[in-house]
């Protein structure tokens, strides 16, 4: 066993964090509170393939298709600094650019997967409707074939990047058998008409995400623009949630490191009753769990990734990653707040940020709930 | 035609500190970074190459760990990279750095074997030894011109050279010459970029740097490393602090009024 970063991952760690404190860092307030993703971050993340991060070079990506630890590590240190950014390109590529490349045709990679990996094009998947959240079966959506083209109707809502995608990918019903209802993942381009942004949704955290309702009326797909096979979009749904968890899980890390940090430094710097309150056990209790709560979230991180490279599976252990990471981030921001007292609530301190930011974590890519109810059912089925 | 790089690894700089007992660098636990002048070398080297075409060859000289700087200018763009290490380069002053340089840009040119047009492009100095020495000293060793302080760069036609050089900010010269030629970049050149995700995946997978010991280069004792120093060094020491800061307190015209007091006071005016 070997715990140690290849000297490859070593450098994409560090590029990343260079990267991020130059670009990102003294944005990030700016962008939280007007809700904007700033355009030459932008730019400058999809010359340097954020947005082609795990698909290989032949596709227009970074080449890291292969290496999900190094995937982890740029979602991590990008959700260091802003979990904005690392949601955006974090869901681009691990939900829509890789089952492209996973599951799609040659054509459909050349139509679709390049521009997305080069980041022309800015991707979301779709499988939340109004009634149907943790319970992706009550999907509503639905599509009948008409010559050659699939007509779809219905609505989703709380897409990410759902408002300034070109390509989306729509988990849709289309079909019903008695009781058993037919899914299907659609490859569809935003200009197709009959496709509209609804609402932008204004959130507790992770603002400066887009985050928006969709809605489509009598909007026409080609037919080979399903992804995977029609009638098995959910068993890909599920497998596409199951690698996107593992990059929700590397966003935590980078929280919780992100809250630790500023922490030890606040914690060394501030003085009362004569001493800075590190000194304090009770300040120092909390920087304890703290460590140990985001060491824990960041080796499960890595082994869900690792498990994945190596074609293992990862599903439990990803869920288990992104259920301890998300409460972790939760876990730590919540202590770095409570550490940097009435500071801490004040929007000048980036800890209010991570604090509203991790809380959403533990509520997207399936709720604290919902990942205890899968591994508790894989558990008890399994054994141990 | 093939551009030369020059990088050096050099100690993160905000963390440099000085041993007061045996005055020398305290390097342990210091995070290394590559210059950050010869960022603005391989930036400039890789727009030449995306106008026009060309090789760039990253070329460091120091301890094995070096390696990452080179990987670090592989990832930016830089098509090969050597590193002339050897315990026999250790010590080395910047006479007996630049001496090591130019037999390693020499045996590359050597070895490639053609006659094809070169430059070499350097920090202009490097943020830890900082005696602007090693471009100019180089320029002498392969006997080719040079142009330090360069902060505008242009290359015409097959060989003509224009570079704007700015000594000091009064001191702003334009000058003309041909390849091959030495020149040492400031910071206000350019931009570097960062190398994207790709590159770094990239050099790790399809490119190495190549390691050159002492004889590789047949380089002769007398002239490289220690030996080959000119330099002696008498003592390195943290300046000792003069005087004592002065906080002034007040509104601000009692602040005005106190500080042209002190000034008049220490005949400063
Ligand atoms: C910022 C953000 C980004 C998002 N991005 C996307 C996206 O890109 N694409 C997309 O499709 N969706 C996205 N979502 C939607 C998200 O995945 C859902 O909100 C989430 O799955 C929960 O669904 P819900 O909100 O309808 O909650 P509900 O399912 O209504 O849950 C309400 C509460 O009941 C609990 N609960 C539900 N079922 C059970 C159960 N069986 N046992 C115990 N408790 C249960 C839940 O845990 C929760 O606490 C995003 C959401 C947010 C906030
Ligand atoms: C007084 C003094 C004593 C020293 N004593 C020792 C000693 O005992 N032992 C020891 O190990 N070092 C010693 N050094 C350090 C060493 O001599 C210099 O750091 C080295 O020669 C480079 O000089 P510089 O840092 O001033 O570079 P500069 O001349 O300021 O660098 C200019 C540019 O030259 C290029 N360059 C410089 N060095 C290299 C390199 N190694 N590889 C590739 N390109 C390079 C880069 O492009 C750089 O931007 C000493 C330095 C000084 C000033």
């Amino acid at each position: 066993m070997d715990f140690s970063l290849t000297k490859k991952q070593q450098m994409i760690r560090k590029i990343t964090r260079e990267f991020s404190e130059e670009y990102i860092a003294h944005i990030a307030e700016e962008s939280d509170q007007n809700s904007q993703l700033d355009p030459t971050v932008m730019k400058e993340m999809k010359r340097m393939k954020y947005f082609g991060t795990c698909i290989p070079e032949e596709y227009g990506g970074a080449g890291l298709h292969d290496d999900t630890i190094s995937f982890c590590i740029i979602t991590e240190e990008i959700g260091r600094i802003d979990a904005s950014w690392s949601i955006t390109t974090g869901v681009h590529c691990s939900v829509v650019a890789y089952p492209l490349y996973i599951f799609g045709t040659e054509e459909q990679k050349q139509e679709f997967l390049i521009p997305l990996a080069k980041g022309d094009k800015i991707g979301a998947f779709c499988i939340t409707e109004a009634n149907a959240g943790s319970d992706a079966g009550g999907v509503e959506t639905n599509a009948y074939l008409d010559g050659d083209e699939w007509v779809i109707n219905g609505s989703k809502i709380f897409a990410t990047n759902g408002g300034i995608a070109e390509t989306l990918l729509l988990v849709v019903k289309t079909g019903e058998k008695g009781r058993r209802k037919e899914f299907t993942v659609f490859i569809v381009d935003a200009n197709t008409p009959g496709y509209s942004v609804g609402v932008r949704e204004d959130k507790l955290g992770v603002r400066a995400s887009n985050t928006s309702e969709l809605v489509f009326q009598d909007m026409r797909v080609p037919k080979e623009n399903d992804l995977g096979g029609i009638g098995k979009g959910f068993r890909i749904g599920l497998q596409i949630l199951d690698y996107g968890r593992i990059l929700m899980a590397a966003q935590c890390v980078g929280l919780g490191q992100a809250a630790i940090e500023a922490s030890i430094k606040y914690a060394n710097e501030r003085v009362q009753f004569g001493q800075p309150i590190g000194k304090f056990q009770g300040i120092q209790w909390k920087i304890a769990d703290m460590g140990v709560a985001v060491e824990c979230s960041r080796l499960l991180t890595y082994q869900a990734a690792w498990m994945c490279d190596n074609k293992l599976d990862y599903g439990m252990i990803g869920s288990m990653a992104k259920l301890k990471a998300s409460e972790a981030a939760m876990q730590a921001t919540h202590d770095a707040v409570q550490i940097h007292g009435a500071y801490g609530l004040m929007k000048a301190y980036a800890v209010e940020r991570y604090f509203r930011d991790a809380k959403m974590a533990e509520i997207y890519e399936g709720t604290s709930e919902i990942q205890r109810m899968v591994i508790a059912q894989k558990l008890l089925r399994r054994g141990y | 035609m093939k551009i030369f790089t020059c990088i050096k690894q050099v100690p993160g700089i905000s963390d440099v500190k000085i041993d007061p007992k045996t005055n020398t660098l305290i390097r342990e636990g210091i995070p290394s970074i590559m210059n950050p002048m010869d960022k603005n070398a391989i930036e400039l080297a890789l727009s030449i190459k995306e106008e026009r075409g060309a090789e760039i060859i990253a070329i460091s000289m120091g301890p094995p760990q070096a390696e990452n700087v080179l990987l670090e200018a592989l990832s930016m763009g830089a098509d090969k990279a050597y590193l002339l290490t050897d315990r026999a380069f250790a010590g080395a002053d910047t006479l007996a750095t630049s001496h090591a340089l130019a037999l390693g840009i020499k045996k590359i040119l050597k070895d490639s074997d053609s006659n094809e047009k070169y430059m070499v492009i350097c920090g202009t100095q490097a943020i830890d030894g900082d005696t602007a020495q090693v471009g100019p000293e180089l320029a002498e060793d392969l006997d080719i011109p040079q142009i330090t302080y360069v902060q505008k760069f242009e290359l015409k036609g097959d060989d003509k050279v224009i570079a704007e050089r700015a000594f000091r900010s009064e001191e702003i010269v334009v000058i003309e010459t041909k390849l091959p030629v030495l020149i040492s970049v400031l910071k206000e050149i350019n931009t570097p970029r960062f190398p994207s995700m790709l590159g770094i995946v990239n050099a790790y997978k399809k490119k190495k740097v190549v390691f050159l010991d002492a004889e590789a280069l047949k380089a002769e004792k007398a002239y490289i490393g220690l030996t080959g120093s000119k330099t002696e060094v008498f003592k390195i020491f943290i300046p000792e602090r003069k005087g004592e800061h002065v906080k002034l307190t007040g509104t601000i015209e009692e602040m005005v009024k106190t500080l042209c007091q002190n000034l008049k006071e220490d005949k400063i005016f």
